[in-house]
């Protein structure tokens, strides 16, 4: 394997003082290591950790503490697709080299290491980030120090910045269609709309709960939000059992999900008695939950590992031969395998690393033969994406059941907020 | 209600009663081992919630072997998980007592940060060896269903499973405190350390199988929660403040104050929850409390002993 993937970070100053040494003997012997038409100098005017033969990105996500539990498939993604961007030759005939930081679920860290990766190691692109929260606290940083990130999670929108790509969708593209969905198909009039407490699926069945009265003409029968780490659910069941919705639209997360599922099989309430429509649940939040305890409910992602389309299959395939046959794939891994490709799209329209030209050449970039199938950079720097149904099956897979058009990404939706 | 029928609105009736005395089981079956080790021992574990980790942990590797080369034991293995984690949980909790706890009883705060490092670490242990994914333990078809007596009550299993399991365990370490020797000794202790030493009990030795104890209860606790959560290097911290909150709130030494501390937090936050968001229910329940322990600082039940 041609990787060359430095695992754990050098110390700051001794990294530093090798890319110095780099830069000055490029400039130093300029004349004889002419690329193709790209020397350094030209293809990096900002000062970054370019070299004639490199390129250093960081990559800043939890490999400890809570969070590990989501971000280990984007690590896991976005090296993978490093690895086969320098197998095919790299960016701009640049190897990527990777400096991965440890944000260990604590958001004043993502912050200080966004910090370290942008000014001590002048990374030229960040794949990380999982919560929103940790999102907001590097995205001063990013804006200050002028970086770019890929941010793979599909999240609650109201964001834009000419610093960050969101490769996974806003609120409005996975909620709406969802929404739709369950009208046409399953009839509903009444939703019951269930969350964590936390500002994603608050933002988000805020936008559900407008998209039901004022669109659909339905009834939102209730609407309850649950402490993170919250256990106990059966009165939340009983509640549903009574108000006797048809549907319950649910975005928990985390160790409460697994509780949640877990109790709602006990309870009797399975998918023939009751439609539910889930935005969070991923193949890896079913390893937890397992497949016999949410089988026949739906979930509405943009990816599920079961698509079957010749980039996806190559995809699992590759997947699996890195990290194992039982690896699952969950819809922000492959948010997430998608950053490095679209950064590469990026550089190689600007000709250039510089941060300033890789933001403006971004919208407009297309990938044809993503996992997910195409997409493409929107002027606000989302993605457009298809939004797919699929419904639970026993073994911790999907059955993909619809797949809309092509959504426009619509982060600040009027009528919604 | 419209379109409610009385005989539905009696069925969530008796669901809803069953599901306070379900959640009233979960909170005395993951406070018992921690009423012991804090209330008895005064030692303040915040490494708890990881033991009951272990217990989930245990169950899970106990479903992949009988799954792999006893396909026959899938029914009746979880009860040996339940043996199992209880096992090693105590075999964990002695070693941690010779190694840390030992040297922390005169120091009752320190106790509190090196049991918090400790988690730490067993959070990490666990994630370096299982992943940092959770995990699901393949739990035998006679637990996950319901019990159907009408055709819209359904009464979960796995609820039914944890009241009996708690019932049994609560009967037994009222049987070991009160009845036993060694709870003699126990008690002793707690009273009077160094008379106790005097009349020859080994309070070393007590103090070990003490913590032991408590931890292998958490173990017991960790194994059947896997039918009801998760199971993730995190799973057990999820537990650990409503534990704290039910022991403290009984009154620390009150095995009696921890049954009822569990029962009216089970009670009050459940019926609120039926009532009002989860969010708002808890933060009603944690004011009540909060009240009810500025009136009555040394919880709801208290053991007056000379100090």
């Amino acid at each position: 394997m041609s990787l060359h993937v430095s695992k754990a970070a050098p110390t700051p100053g001794a990294l530093t003082r090798m890319i110095r040494g780099l830069l000055l003997g490029a400039a130093l012997s300029a004349p004889a290591l002419v690329f193709a038409g790209t020397t350094t100098a030209e293809v990096n005017t900002t000062g970054l950790a370019v070299t004639d033969t490199t390129v250093t990105v960081g990559q800043l996500h939890s490999a400890t503490g809570t969070m590990a539990i989501s971000e280990t498939g984007s690590i896991q993604a976005e090296r993978l697709a490093i690895e086969q961007i320098n197998e095919a030759g790299g960016i701009l005939g640049r190897k990527i080299e990777i400096i991965q930081e440890d944000g260990a679920s604590d958001w004043p860290t993502f912050a200080e290491k966004a910090r370290k990766l942008l000014v001590n190691d002048k990374v030229a692109a960040v794949f990380g980030c999982w919560t929103s929260a940790s999102r907001k606290a590097v995205l001063p940083v990013f804006e200050k120090e002028n970086g770019m990130l890929y941010y793979p999670t599909f999240y609650e929108g109201l964001e834009q910045s000419k610093n960050v790509i969101y490769t996974g969708q806003e609120a409005t593209q996975q909620i709406i269609a969802g929404l739709d969905w369950l009208a046409k198909n399953k009839g509903a009039k009444k939703f019951y709309l269930i969350g964590s407490d936390y500002i994603w699926p608050r933002t988000s069945n805020k936008i559900a709960r407008k998209h039901i009265e004022n669109v659909l003409k339905g009834e939102v029968v209730g609407e309850d939000y649950f402490p993170l780490g919250h256990t106990q659910f059966g009165s939340l069941i009983n509640k549903i059992k009574l108000k006797k919705p048809d549907a319950v639209y649910s975005i928990i997360v985390g160790g409460s999900n697994v509780s949640w599922w877990k109790q709602l099989k006990a309870a009797g309430v399975t998918a023939d008695k009751q439609t539910i429509l889930t935005i969070s649940v991923t193949e890896d939040e079913i390893l937890g939950i397992g497949g016999e305890n949410i089988v026949g409910h739906y979930a509405a992602m943009k990816y599920f590992q079961s698509l079957e389309n010749e980039n996806n299959q190559k995809f699992v395939a590759a997947f699996k031969a890195k990290y194992g046959k039982d690896a699952v794939i969950g819809d922000v891994t492959q948010a997430a395998y998608l950053g490095p490709w679209l950064w590469k799209a990026a550089v190689e329209k600007a000709g250039s690393f510089d941060v300033d030209k890789v933001a403006a050449a971004s919208p407009g970039i297309e990938l044809k033969d993503a996992p997910e199938g195409y997409v493409k950079v929107h002027e606000n720097h989302h993605l457009w994406s298809k939004l797919r149904i699929g419904q639970a099956q026993a073994d911790g897979q999907y059955k993909v059941l619809y797949e809309s058009e092509l959504i426009e990404p619509n982060p600040f939706p009027e009528g919604y907020q | 209600m419209d379109g409610m029928t009385f005989s539905e609105l009696g069925s969530v009736l008796v669901m809803q009663g069953f599901n306070g005395l379900s959640f009233f089981s979960v909170l005395l079956l993951m406070a018992l081992g921690l009423a012991i080790i804090f209330g008895q021992m005064g030692v303040i574990n915040m490494a708890h919630g990881e033991f009951l980790t272990i217990g989930a942990y245990t169950t899970y590797l106990l479903s992949v072997l009988a799954t792999d080369y006893a396909p026959w034991f899938m029914d009746y293995y979880f009860l040996a998980a339940i043996g199992v984690g209880f096992l090693v949980a105590f075999g964990v909790g002695y070693l941690v007592e010779w190694l840390m706890i030992r040297h922390l009883y005169r120091r009752p705060l320190d106790s509190l940060l090196a049991t918090w490092g400790l988690s730490l670490i067993m959070q990490q242990a666990f994630r370096s060896t299982f992943g940092p994914k959770e995990v699901s333990a393949t739990l035998p078809d006679w637990l996950m269903g319901s019990y159907a007596p009408s055709d819209s009550i359904d009464i979960p299993l796995n609820g039914l499973f944890v009241m009996a399991l708690t019932l049994l365990l609560t009967f037994v370490v009222a049987l070991l405190i009160f009845r036993s020797r060694w709870g003699l000794h126990v008690r002793a202790t707690t009273q009077n350390r160094a008379m106790s030493g005097a009349v020859g009990i080994d309070t070393a030795r007590v103090d070990r199988l003490t913590f032991a104890l408590g931890c292998g209860i958490a173990g017991v606790a960790g194994a059947a929660f896997t039918t009801i959560g998760s199971t993730g290097p995190t799973s057990g911290s999820l537990y650990i403040v409503d534990t704290f909150l039910v022991v403290v709130f009984g009154g620390a030494q009150s095995l009696l104050g921890t049954i009822a501390s569990a029962f009216s937090i089970a009670q009050a936050q459940s019926t609120l929850e039926f009532f009002m968001t989860g969010s708002m229910a808890k933060v009603l329940t944690l004011l009540t409390i909060i009240g009810i322990l500025m009136l009555r600082p040394e919880g709801l039940f208290r053991i007056r002993v000379r100090k």
